[in-house]
């Protein structure tokens, strides 16, 4: 049968968001032939639509829904109703991402192994390693059309990256480029090529940068084999009496419930969202939850190791002009435990607008030791870090009770605490990336503690053993044959390296099992 | 910039229809406006002692020399409602009773930033300041007219982006 799909129709896969993960996973199924449906939350924005305006964009696309925090993180108290900066639209959080795409390095596949006991960490090995997935990745970056990858071109650097290079020169980094960026650097598959507009984060009006929003979703929809719902917010995941799951209950753009019947479930609501539903689908024969017999699902939330470093100089740089991450130090990427901590961190550029800056430079802050920085902005330059942080058990995404979101479920409390790996590696950040600034002659830096997560990674994790976790090598979950997780929650630990490429391997990788098992009538 | 403000009076005329606020600002019956007539701002359910009083507190809190009143003035203009305006004229008489505490008249009477940031400071933690702290940073950052003021050139895509207006002109380093 061919899109649109009946409610009844339970020989289709159900897809639960269209972000990196589920937009991706939605084509690649419909590509192979299999009958989808996917159910997105948010509306339907194209380049056309982006706006070159922070605020105005944040209001566009962002998750607003209301969310909890606790936790010693400084987002609990600066932001404490915004745990994270992501989206709700078709496409998901691809809209706003910078494009960074790096492989996971084949030590992080293993950090337990490698890192040995880390105290207060629940480090754990993925049951897959690189060389299982660099068929994958390859795939991944030809779709995503990634620099400095298949023959593709870096792209040019811009003011930011200059500074950025020439201080980490004068440090003697070595590994300083302009970034493997899923940004074409020439035409590339119907795709133009950066005009170094400068609003990455707002959604890129010239499809320059890969979205599924305009990739992946239409080139699904086009094979007759994808029905996207928009404005379609899955409340929860039913089951049968065999314990397979049968369908989703959604309310559409305006409440009213449905239920779309399935042959399978996906999960795909970026890290907050997936556990919250698995938790909300809690029933009498699984109590705690779906999938949740091992008591993991919303722990080890990860979102990085981050924070920023901006510097002021004597004169401008004019750091917003062109691609917001347009450059990277991997230098310090390595698993090196005598800088005093285990796992490694990259250093990227970034650039926030005036917007932006002076709600994130220092939250709170006020008086002149704040306003002469800003004063500064046209002389400043930035770089955001990103390393790897310690799981923890106690990191995680519970419900919240006390309060509910428009359509009356619990939702998701996200408590988070550093652990002091991620205190260390922070510190020798802020001190490396101020010394690269101040070896272009800085007047003044800037340690910027990190803003709401853009990176949520483990809250279902993946594990080779079902005690240890959610999902199995294939993403499958352990407890349920029938029910998926497809986004960055799977992560067993997080790597140094921005998530996506990874989140776009794996769902390249389970549409492809999903595919086999369906055809060998497993599924 | 902003419609609410209006331009226009001479200087004669509003010198000698109002008094005196802090230094920059003067307040007369239903308005407040800059001691140099460039713009003026009625207020009507605020009292316009207390709007003037709210727009140096503004400026006390994210002080940029570069920056004009006017666009303090935009920025907290909003709490002139009924809803907001009790609030904030409680918030003020607060301000006011702490610089009566240090001997002044009242906050706007206190000639040096300095003196009236310590009267802040002792308010920082109340849903007062956390009010007007936090409105700010949308309410004068997020202003249009105010980026030109620190360089930020705002929207890009209609003009091209900036493939070929600089993206890469840094020439000090
Ligand atoms: C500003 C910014 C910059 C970034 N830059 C980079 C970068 O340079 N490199 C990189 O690798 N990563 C980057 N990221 C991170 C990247 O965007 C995410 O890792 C990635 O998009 C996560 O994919 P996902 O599939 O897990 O979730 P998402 O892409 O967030 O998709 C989840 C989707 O599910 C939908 N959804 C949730 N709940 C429901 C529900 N109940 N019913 C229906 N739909 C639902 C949401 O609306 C959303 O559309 C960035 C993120 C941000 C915010
Ligand atoms: S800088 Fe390049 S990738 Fe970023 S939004 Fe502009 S055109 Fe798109």
């Amino acid at each position: 049968m061919a899109a649109p799909f009946d409610l009844k129709d339970d020989s289709v896969i159900v897809v639960i968001g269209t972000g990196a993960g589920g937009g991706v996973l939605s084509n690649e199924l419909a590509q192979r032939g299999v009958s989808v449906v996917a159910l997105e939350a948010g509306g339907r924005y194209l380049p056309e639509d982006y706006v070159n305006d922070e605020w105005e964009s944040f209001g566009q696309l962002a998750w607003l829904d209301p969310r909890t925090t606790s936790g010693d993180w400084r987002v609990a108290k600066d932001f404490s109703g915004l745990p994270a900066w992501i989206v709700k639209a078709v496409g998901g959080t691809t809209t706003h991402w910078a494009g960074a795409s790096l492989r996971i390095q084949e030590h992080e596949w293993k950090a337990k192994t490698n890192y040995g006991e880390v105290q207060g960490a629940s480090l754990l090995d993925w049951p897959i390693d690189r060389a299982e997935m660099d068929p994958w990745y390859e795939l991944a970056e030809t779709k995503l059309g990634v620099t400095r990858t298949g023959g593709r071109e870096g792209l040019p650097g811009n003011n930011n990256y200059k500074v950025l290079e020439a201080g980490a020169k004068k440090l003697g980094y070595e590994e300083v480029h302009t970034g493997r960026m899923a940004i074409n650097s020439a035409d590339y598959d119907d795709r133009m090529a950066c005009q170094q507009t400068g609003f990455c984060f707002q959604g890129c009006k010239w499809g320059a940068k890969w979205s599924a929003a305009y990739t992946d979703i239409p080139r699904g929809e086009a094979t007759g084999n994808l029905e996207v719902r928009e404005k379609a917010h899955v409340l929860r995941i039913e089951h049968g009496e065999d314990g397979k799951v049968n369908g989703v209950v959604y309310a559409d753009a305006d409440g009213n419930e449905h239920k779309q019947m399935a042959r399978a479930v996906c999960v795909a609501g970026n890290s907050f969202e997936s556990p919250r539903l698995l938790l909300n689908s809690a029933t009498s024969m699984y109590p705690d939850g779906l999938a949740n017999s091992s008591g993991q699902v919303g722990r080890n939330y990860m979102r990085h190791m981050t924070g920023s470093v901006y510097g002021v100089f004597d004169k401008p740089v004019r750091m917003w002009r062109g691609t917001t991450m347009a450059g990277i130090i991997q230098d310090e990427a390595r698993h090196d435990p005598s800088r005093g901590f285990v796992g490694g961190y990259e250093l990227e550029t970034l650039s926030l607008g005036l917007p932006f800056m002076a709600a994130f430079l220092d939250p709170g802050g006020w008086g002149r030791e704040f306003t002469t920085a800003l004063d500064a902005y046209e002389n400043m330059a930035g770089m955001w870090i990103v390393g790897e942080d310690m799981p923890q058990e106690t990191n995680r995404v519970t419900l919240n009770h006390d309060v509910k979101d428009q359509f009356g479920m619990p939702v998701a409390n996200v408590h988070f605490s550093d652990h002091p790996n991620d205190i260390a590696m922070r510190n020798h950040a802020y001190t490396q990336g101020a010394a690269i600034y101040d070896a272009v002659g800085a007047t003044r830096t800037f340690p910027t503690p990190p803003y709401p997560s853009t990176h949520n990674l483990g809250t279902n994790r993946m594990s080779e053993n079902p005690r240890d976790g959610v999902v199995n090598r294939n993403g499958r979950t352990h407890d349920i044959e029938n029910l998926f997780v497809s986004d960055g929650s799977q992560f067993t630990t997080g790597a140094a390296e921005n998530p996506t490429l990874t989140i776009v391997a794996l769902a390249i990788r389970q549409a492809d099992h999903i595919a086999a098992e369906m055809s060998r009538g497993n599924l | 910039m902003d419609d609410a403000l209006q331009k226009g009076l001479t200087r004669r005329e509003l010198l000698s229809r109002s008094m005196a606020a802090g230094a920059t600002l003067v307040v007369g019956a239903g308005f407040v406006a800059g001691a140099d007539a460039a713009w003026a701002l009625e207020t009507t359910a605020l009292k316009p002692e207390t709007m003037a009083t709210l727009i140096q507190m503004a400026r006390d809190i994210y002080p940029h020399d570069h920056v004009a009143d006017e666009f303090y003035a935009v920025a907290v203009k909003g709490y002139d409602t009924p809803e907001a305006a009790p609030g904030i004229e409680t918030g003020i008489a607060g301000l006011n009773a702490a610089a009566q505490g240090k001997g002044y008249a009242d906050y706007l009477s206190i000639g040096w930033e300095r003196d009236r940031v310590d009267i802040l400071r002792a308010l920082e933690d109340s849903p007062f300041f956390q009010q007007i702290r936090g409105g700010l940073v949308t309410g004068l950052y997020n202003q249009k007219a105010v980026w030109p003021l620190f360089g930020y050139e705002g929207e890009s895509y209609s003009q091209g982006g900036y493939i070929d207006r600089g993206f890469n002109d840094i020439n000090w380093l």
